[in-house]
C-alpha cells in the first residue's frame, strides 16, 4: 500500500531545499568579485539580484519549514533531484538579465547543461559576453560537477546522518573518508589544487600563444573549470578551437582525463599509492574502452580521408574522443563538421565513447567504467563457468581501491543502471527523429545530454523546438543525478496523488 | 641579368594571377564554408566579419578570429596585417569589421586539421570601438527593492524564533 506523504516529510524537504539554496546563493559572491574587480556594474547587479532572490527563497523555504528532524532516504533524494531543478532557476536568472539568451527556457537549458557538466550551449553572441556572466557560466559547472548538494554539506552542514543520504543521492555512491562531510571538503581541496595548478598552466600557454595577460589567466581558470568538470563551455564561441594551439589542447586533454578519474584514486594517489592507477579496474577499463572507440573512430576517419595525414587525423579524432569519452564536450572542428566530414562509422565509435563516460565518484556522466568493468567480469565468470567443469568453482574478483569479489548484486546493479542509460540514450533519439533530424545526429545528440558530455553536431540550436530543449534539460537532469533520485521523486508526486492516508 | 628578368616575371604572373582570383572571389558566410567545406578547399575566398578576442601573434604571423553573425573562423595572417586592426570585439568594445582574402583550408595541414583561412590581404571595413554600458536604473531599484524584501523576512524571522 502506498502512503500519503505527512506533512512533515514536505516540511523536511523544504528546510533542507532551502539550507542548498543558502549555499547558491554564497556561490554568487564569486561573479560579484569578479564585476567589481573589471568594473563591469551591470553585471554585478544581475548577480546582487539573483543573490538577493535565492536568499528570499532560502528564507521563505528555511522559516515555514523550519525542523529539528533528520532526512530520511527517501527525503534525502528529493531534496537532492528538487535542489538541481531550484538551481537550474536560481542560476539561469542573472544569465537571464544579460540579454545574452532569447528566452527563459534558453538560458535554463545552458545553466542545467551547466550545473550538470554537459556543455551544450544556446547563449548568443557569446564573444561579447562580460567576464562576469563568463566566469559564472563556468562556475556553475565547477559547482555542478563537485555537487550542489556538496557545497550545502560542505558549508553549511555541520553532521547528520542525512547528509550521505543527500551525497548518495547525487550520483555518488563511494565515500573517499569515513565522514561524507569530510569527503566533500576533500573534493574540493583536491578541486581547488587542480585549479590553481591547471590556471596556471594555461594562463601561462595563453600567454606565451599571443593572449593578453588577463583574457590569458581569465581563460585559463575558466578552461580548467569547464575540463577538470567534464563540462565543456569555453568564453569564445569557437571553444577550444578559438586557441590554435596544439599544447593548449595537450593540457586540456591532461585536465579532461583527470577529471575523469575517481576522487577515491586522487586521494589514494594523493597518499603516494601510485600503483593504484595501474591496478584499479576503473582506469584498466578507461584505457582499454579509449583504445577501442578509437580504433573506431580512426578507421571511419581515415575512410572518409578528410585528414590527409595520419598525425592531424590523430590530433583531430582523439582529441574529440577524449573529450566525449570524459564527458567534456570540448571541440576544435565545428559541429556541423561532424555531419559532413565524419562518417558513420566515426560517429558511432564516438556515440559509444560518450555512452560509456568516466569512472564513479568523478565528475563525469554516463554509464561508467566501474559499471563496465563489472559487466565484463560477469560475462567472463558466466563463460568461465559454462567452459569449464560442471563442478569447478568460479570466483571473479575485482581491485577497486580494495580486492572486491564480484556476486549477482553488484552485477545486477551495473546491469540496471547501463540499461536504464541506453534507454534514456533511445528515448531522446526518438523525440529527435520525431522532430525530422536523422536517426545517427539524434542519437549523437541524445546521447550527448544524457551522459552530460556537450559535444553536438548541429541540433542543438536557439532555432531547435522548444519540445526538444526541454527533453535535453531533462535528460541532462536524469543522467547527472543517475535516476534513482528522479525516480524517487516520481514516485513521491505518485503517492501524493494516489496514496493512502 | 635574363635569370632576374624571368624571376620578375613569375612574381608579376603569379601576382596577377592572385589578384585575378581574389576579384573574382565572392564574399562567403561562414556557414556556407562549413557546410560546403570541401567544395571550398584551396580556393581564395573573401571572407568578411568583426575581429573578436584577442589577435595572437605567432612569430611574424597572427591568429584572429573573425565572427561574421553565425560562427567565427580563425585567420592566418602575415603580422604587419594583423597590425591594422586597432579593436576586437569583447563586452567592452565592438571589434573592426574587416574583410580578408585568403585561402580557405577545409583541413589545414600547417595548423594541425584545423578550419581555417591563411590571410593574403585585409581591408578593414568599419573601425570597431569602446562600447558604453549605461548603469541600468531599473536593475538598481530593483536590487533596492529585493533587499527591502529580505530585510522584513529577516525581520519576520526573528519574530518566528521568539
Amino acid at each position: 500500500m502506498i502512503l500519503k506523504p505527512r506533512l512533515e516529510d514536505i516540511k523536511i524537504i523544504g528546510f533542507y531545499l532551502g539550507k542548498i539554496v543558502f549555499g547558491l546563493a554564497l556561490t554568487m559572491a564569486v561573479p560579484i568579485i569578479c564585476g567589481l574587480a573589471f568594473k563591469e556594474f551591470n553585471p554585478t547587479l544581475d548577480f546582487i539580484i539573483g543573490i538577493e532572490i535565492s536568499l528570499i527563497l532560502g528564507l521563505v523555504l528555511t522559516n515555514l519549514c523550519r525542523t529539528d528532524k533528520d532526512l530520511n532516504w527517501m527525503q534525502g533524494m528529493i531534496v537532492v533531484s528538487l535542489s538541481w531543478l531550484v538551481a537550474m532557476v536560481l542560476g539561469a536568472i542573472p544569465l537571464y538579465l544579460s540579454g545574452h539568451w532569447k528566452s527563459f527556457l534558453d538560458v535554463c537549458f545552458d545553466a542545467m547543461s551547466g550545473f550538470a557538466t554537459t556543455g551544450l550551449a544556446l547563449v548568443v553572441d557569446l564573444d561579447h559576453l562580460s567576464y562576469t556572466h563568463n566566469l559564472w557560466r563556468h562556475l556553475i559547472m565547477f559547482i555542478g560537477g563537485q555537487g550542489i548538494v556538496i557545497i550545502a554539506l560542505s558549508f553549511f552542514v555541520k553532521g547528520f546522518s542525512g547528509a550521505f543520504r543527500m551525497y548518495v543521492g547525487e550520483g555518488r555512491d563511494e565515500r573517499i573518508l569515513p565522514n561524507v562531510i569530510h569527503t566533500s571538503r576533500f573534493i574540493w581541496l583536491v578541486s581547488i589544487v587542480y585549479l590553481f595548478l591547471g590556471t596556471l598552466a594555461l594562463g601561462v600557454t595563453g600567454i606565451l600563444e599571443g593572449m593578453r595577460p588577463v583574457n590569458a589567466f581569465f581563460h585559463g581558470a575558466c578552461i580548467f573549470m569547464a575540463a577538470f568538470d567534464t563540462g565543456g563551455f569555453a568564453p569564445q564561441s569557437q571553444n577550444i578551437l578559438y586557441y590554435h594551439s596544439f599544447t593548449y589542447e595537450i593540457i586540456t586533454v591532461v585536465i579532461m582525463v583527470l577529471g575523469a578519474l575517481n576522487f577515491k584514486l586522487h586521494y589514494h594517489l594523493w597518499q603516494g599509492n601510485r600503483k593504484e592507477i595501474f591496478k584499479n579496474i576503473e582506469t584498466v577499463t578507461l584505457f582499454f574502452s579509449i583504445l577501442v572507440t578509437f580504433a573506431i573512430v580512426a578507421v571511419g576517419l581515415s575512410e572518409s580521408g578528410v585528414y590527409s595525414k595520419a598525425f592531424l587525423l590523430f590530433r583531430k579524432g582523439f582529441y574529440q574522443l577524449i573529450s566525449g569519452h570524459t564527458g567534456t564536450g570540448f571541440q576544435t572542428i565545428y559541429a556541423a563538421q561532424f555531419g559532413q566530414d565524419w562518417n558513420n562509422l566515426a560517429l558511432v565509435g564516438l556515440i559509444c565513447a560518450m555512452a560509456l563516460g568516466g569512472a564513479v565518484c568523478s565528475t563525469t556522466g554516463a554509464i561508467k567504467m566501474l559499471r563496465l568493468g563489472i559487466i565484463f567480469k560477469a560475462f567472463k565468470e558466466d563463460l568461465k563457468r559454462i567452459i569449464m567443469p560442471e563442478r569447478t568453482v568460479v570466483i571473479e574478483r575485482f581491485h577497486h581501491i580494495k580486492e572486491t569479489f564480484l556476486n549477482d548484486k553488484l552485477a545486477r546493479a551495473a546491469l540496471m543502471i547501463t540499461l536504464a542509460y541506453i534507454i534514456l540514450y533511445l528515448l531522446g533519439a526518438l523525440v529527435g527523429m520525431f522532430y525530422g533530424y536523422p536517426f545517427l545526429d539524434a542519437l549523437f545528440e541524445s546521447t550527448s545530454a544524457a551522459a552530460n558530455v556537450g559535444l553536438s553536431c548541429g541540433i542543438t540550436s536557439v532555432d531547435m523546438p522548444a519540445a526538444l530543449k526541454v527533453t535535453y534539460i531533462t535528460q541532462m537532469w536524469i543522467g547527472r543525478l543517475e535516476f534513482m533520485s528522479v525516480f524517487t521523486i516520481i514516485g513521491f508526486l505518485f503517492a501524493c496523488i494516489k496514496g493512502k492516508k | 641579368m635574363k635569370k632576374h628578368f624571368i624571376k620578375l616575371a613569375i612574381s608579376c604572373g603569379l601576382f596577377l594571377f592572385t589578384a585575378v582570383q581574389i576579384a573574382a572571389a565572392a564574399t562567403v558566410s561562414s556557414s556556407e564554408l562549413i557546410a560546403n567545406a570541401s567544395q571550398y578547399n584551396g580556393q581564395i575566398v573573401l571572407y568578411s566579419g568583426e575581429v573578436v578576442g584577442d589577435v595572437m601573434a605567432r612569430g611574424d604571423h597572427a591568429w584572429i578570429n573573425l565572427y561574421d553573425g553565425k560562427n567565427a573562423i580563425g585567420v592566418w595572417v602575415s603580422l604587419a596585417l594583423a597590425n591594422n586592426i586597432r579593436h576586437t570585439g569583447s563586452y567592452r568594445s565592438s571589434g573592426d569589421k574587416i574583410e580578408i582574402a585568403g585561402i580557405f583550408n577545409r583541413a589545414c595541414v600547417e595548423h594541425g586539421g584545423d578550419l581555417d583561412i591563411h590571410g593574403q590581404g585585409l581591408r578593414i571595413i568599419s573601425e570597431g570601438r569602446q562600447l558604453s554600458h549605461l548603469f541600468d536604473i531599473n536593475k538598481r531599484n530593483s536590487v533596492v527593492i529585493l533587499l527591502g524584501v529580505i530585510f522584513i523576512l529577516w525581520i519576520l524571522t526573528l519574530f518566528l524564533r521568539r
